[in-house]
């Protein structure tokens, strides 16, 4: 079973750390990471989330496989926008200094550059936290710590849920495809691909049958130890908040409000080295 | 003393059917008592335990006359919540129930919902944990437990809300003989030990019958047939008429034309006074015949020296060889994991061994992908759910031929062929979801069978079937088996399946293959039996305890004597 982007028990200190620390956190820093352009606080930002990630001891093959999915799409995202908007760049920074002329209306932009390079900047800042809270933050403790910061326990249950029968259905789904395929439906490559997701349906069907008699079950035995008695629940897998947790949060909170005085001290969100 | 349940001329109807389930029901548990409820399927022998358990009327609606009372009060004016602290239910589908993402999550689940606070949690999930012994797999997935390990959590689960009444629905259904023994002594030790009422819905009874129980109540057809002892219940034909299977040693015993009396105290082979019946039991064995034995014929499936691994160096499967004849009816027996399915698996050709070679009339094989292979060996899954995927039945039977573009005429011809040894031929042009599970079976058997294979797999063709079921689908196998001569393998944990009804036992134990006989000489093996987690036979026990030498031949003779009754009941004109 593929075990990418799925928690692992390690002892570092933010392992230790509450879920509701790490949620927090993770929330604080993507939400400054999305205001900010400002390239002052986002290599800083790049620099902190690379020492934290390296501290929570994730291996690169625990990541690997998504990191480079997040490649392939930062690279599109960054074509996508010099495509469709060459000069947004000189439309932020005021200045236009060409260094060459590509074709028609593109000219390569010392701003565009500058501006796209922000872009990337952000994708970094951002990658190492989500991957550090996914791989260091027990799932049932991650739905604990939602209902700690306010969200229904519903939500939580149900993501704790779909990562309980993830496996079972991977398992079915791996069974049927089996006996299918023995029963001359052609799932490789040998099949064209309009077949192939033709052939899908002889797959999804059966899957989609035994999911529902399983749904029925796990409703029936929720309700019979009764799910949903109360407006709030406890939570077997939560983590008291101590000493280092009061720690990250305060930080969280400081270190928000003090990247977002820094970006807008001069009235916008970006950083101008051009004037 | 007031009963702790009493239904008092009770009945049920489901808002969506015309005819009630439950009709006229009288019946009080006292507490404390430990009592059985058997019955067909259909029976409504689940509808009453949702009636206990509150799960009619929350979930289920429907028209209720009479009335119940769940320790002095109306399950209906509580909530499900508060009927949840009185009755604890346990679900047979032991995977569908476990919620947590580790045991200790799951065992607490109840106690969250009641908003207990989290030091409580962690010291009443280490007692109750303690008391079903999975305290050292607290922190465990579910993917990582066996089958009696995940219905001991389960049980954990209903016992840590303090329940009066603890319910289990067909307890045995997913577990192998020997894990279910446990189970069954497990739940009288939690009796003894919490004082609670106990019921038990099941109709593998002799399995139950394992450890006491105080009563069975039988339902047939929406009403109590009967509510008595077992001791007096295996002395009258009310099992037999309501399609339960009786303990085998009490049906030897008729064949032999004993008239068991209740104070012989028949509920226990071990226990049972037999002296008045030893001679009886030695003239029966002394004149019934013995099994024809099937004629030798040519080999088709031959499996040599193979081994199987994921994991360098953590074999699943090693040096395993057998030798399967045309016309064979075989099954693969053993422990839940023992790698039975993994065996399957490569002769299916989902995985590649690691070593040895698979021999179809003497031809390697493995170059022969997935699809060809099943032109020639058709595997049946357990649920008819897992395979059905047109909606209408000939959609689905002629689905293999489809995709191998053979012309629609021909298809046609094949198709119809095939529903008719299959008896779907009346419903070819219906939809597949109008049909009972049983017929839906049929259908994913005829969607193989269409395709002429020379070998039949079928993974647990019976499991959670009753007896009734269990006989109309075995003996359809055993008739495809006879007519069309198509070689039959059975993976299962049903000892009475590989008894009646195949040839030859081959049984897998820890990735190796200790044993190839047949069935009779397996269950009468106590070292084999034990290793595999099956359970030698009553039936052994009791040539043992009447001086008969030849355990086996007393099961073979047995065998072949229900055989040969049936098929007089069945074809009386035949003979």
């Amino acid at each position: 079973m593929s075990k990418i982007l799925s928690y692992e028990e390690k002892d570092t200190w933010i392992h230790r750390l509450s879920g509701v620390s790490k949620l927090i956190f993770f929330l604080l820093w993507c939400l400054t990471s999305m205001l900010t352009y400002d390239t002052r606080v986002l290599i800083v930002m790049v620099i902190f989330s690379l020492v934290i990630f390296k501290i929570s001891k994730t291996e690169w093959k625990q990541v690997g496989a998504v990191f480079k999915m997040v490649m392939l799409f930062l690279s599109l995202n960054v074509i996508a926008i010099f495509l469709f908007s060459p000069n947004q760049g000189t439309h932020i920074y005021g200045t236009r200094t060409v260094l060459f002329h590509i074709a028609g209306p593109y000219d390569l932009t010392g701003e565009q550059l500058f501006y796209e390079l922000n872009v990337i900047i952000k994708y970094f800042t951002v990658i190492p936290a989500v991957f550090m809270f996914l791989v260091t933050t027990n799932p049932s403790e991650f739905a604990a710590s939602m209902n700690k910061v306010g969200i229904s326990y519903n939500v939580g249950y149900a993501i704790s849920i779909a990562l309980r029968y993830i496996p079972d259905v991977q398992g079915e789904f791996t069974k049927i495809k089996h006996a299918q395929e023995a029963r001359g439906i052609e799932m490789s490559g040998k099949a064209s691909l309009i077949s192939r997701i033709k052939n899908t349906a002889s797959i999804i069907f059966p899957l989609i049958f035994s999911s529902m008699d399983r749904i029925d079950t796990v409703s029936n035995a929720m309700e019979l130890r009764g799910y949903g008695k109360h407006k709030k629940r406890t939570w077997y897998a939560e983590k008291k908040l101590k000493r280092n947790d009061y720690l990250t949060i305060a930080f969280s909170v400081l270190f928000t409000v003090v990247a977002l005085i820094i970006t807008f001290a001069d009235g916008n969100r970006f950083y101008n080295p051009f004037v | 003393m007031e009963p702790i349940i009493e239904f008092k001329d009770f009945s049920f109807k489901y808002r969506a059917q015309v005819e009630p389930t439950l009709r006229d029901i009288n019946l009080s548990i006292m507490p404390g008592e430990k009592v059985l409820i058997v019955g067909p399927s259909g029976s409504g022998k689940s509808t009453l335990a949702h009636c206990i358990n509150g799960l009619i009327p929350f979930s289920y609606t429907g028209d209720i006359t009479g009335t119940l009372k769940v320790q002095g009060k109306n399950p209906a004016d509580m909530s499900l919540f508060g009927l949840s602290k009185i009755v604890g239910t346990v679900l047979q589908d032991t995977d569908g129930q476990f919620i947590g993402l580790t045991v200790a999550e799951d065992i607490a689940f109840a106690l969250e919902n009641d908003m207990v606070p989290q030091e409580e949690l962690f010291t009443r999930v280490d007692e109750v944990a303690e008391m079903v012994d999975v305290k050292k797999l607290l922190d465990n997935a579910p993917g990582e437990l066996s089958g009696g390990q995940k219905q001991r959590v389960s049980m954990a689960g209903v016992m840590v809300d303090n329940v009066d009444i603890l319910l289990f629905d067909e307890p045995l259904a997913n577990l192998d003989p020997a894990t279910g023994k446990r189970a069954i002594a497990m739940i009288d030790e939690i009796q003894k030990k919490k004082k609670a009422t106990i019921l038990i819905i099941e109709h593998r009874l002799e399995d139950v019958l394992y450890r006491d129980v105080d009563r069975i109540i039988v339902v047939g057809d929406g009403r109590i047939v009967a509510d008595t002892t077992p001791d007096e219940l295996l002395t009258t034909d009310i099992l037999k008429e309501q399609g339960i299977r009786e303990p085998l040693y009490v049906t030897a015993l008729k064949h032999a034309g004993c008239r068991l009396l209740p104070t012989d105290a028949p509920s226990h082979i071990e226990s049972m006074k037999l002296d008045p019946y030893r001679q009886s039991v030695r003239d029966w064995f002394a004149t019934a015949k013995r099994k024809k034995g099937k004629a030798e014929t040519e080999s088709v499936l031959k499996v040599e020296d193979l081994y199987f691994s994921y994991v360098e160096g953590k074999p699943i499967l090693q040096h395993i060889q057998f030798d399967l004849r045309r016309g064979e009816m075989i099954s693969i027996v053993g422990k839940n994991g023992a790698g039975k399915s993994t065996l399957s698996n490569l002769i299916c050709g989902f995985y590649k061994p690691t070593r040895g070679r698979i021999l179809l009339h003497g031809e390697d094989i493995s170059p022969l992908s997935i699809k060809e292979r099943g032109e020639r060996i058709g595997l049946v899954m357990q649920s008819p759910n897992q395979m059905i995927s047109k909606p209408m039945i000939f959609d689905e039977v002629a689905l293999g031929l489809r995709v191998r573009g053979i012309p629609e005429e021909e298809i046609r011809e094949r198709v119809n062929r095939t529903l008719k040894i299959c008896g779907l031929y009346p419903f070819r042009n219906w939809p597949v979801s109008a049909l009972s599970f049983g017929q839906k079976k049929r259908v994913s058997i005829a969607s193989i069978l269409v395709m002429n294979p020379e070998i039949l797999i079928l993974d647990e063709p019976t499991a959670g079937q009753d007896y009734r079921h269990y006989t109309e689908i075995m003996e359809f196998l055993k008739e495809i088996n006879e007519s069309l001569g198509i070689t039959i393998i059975m993976i299962t944990h049903d000892m009475h399946l590989m008894l009646e009804y195949t040839d030859r036992a081959i049984v897998i134990a820890d990735g190796h293959l200790i044993a190839d006989d047949t069935p009779a000489k397996v269950l009468t093996n106590e070292e084999i039996a034990d290793k595999a987690y099956l359970k030698k036979t009553s039936l052994y026990d009791l040539a043992v305890n009447c001086q008969i030498e030849d355990p086996s031949e007393f099961v073979e003779r047995f065998i072949a004597y229900e055989r040969e009754n049936r098929m007089l009941k069945e074809n009386p004109a035949d003979v």
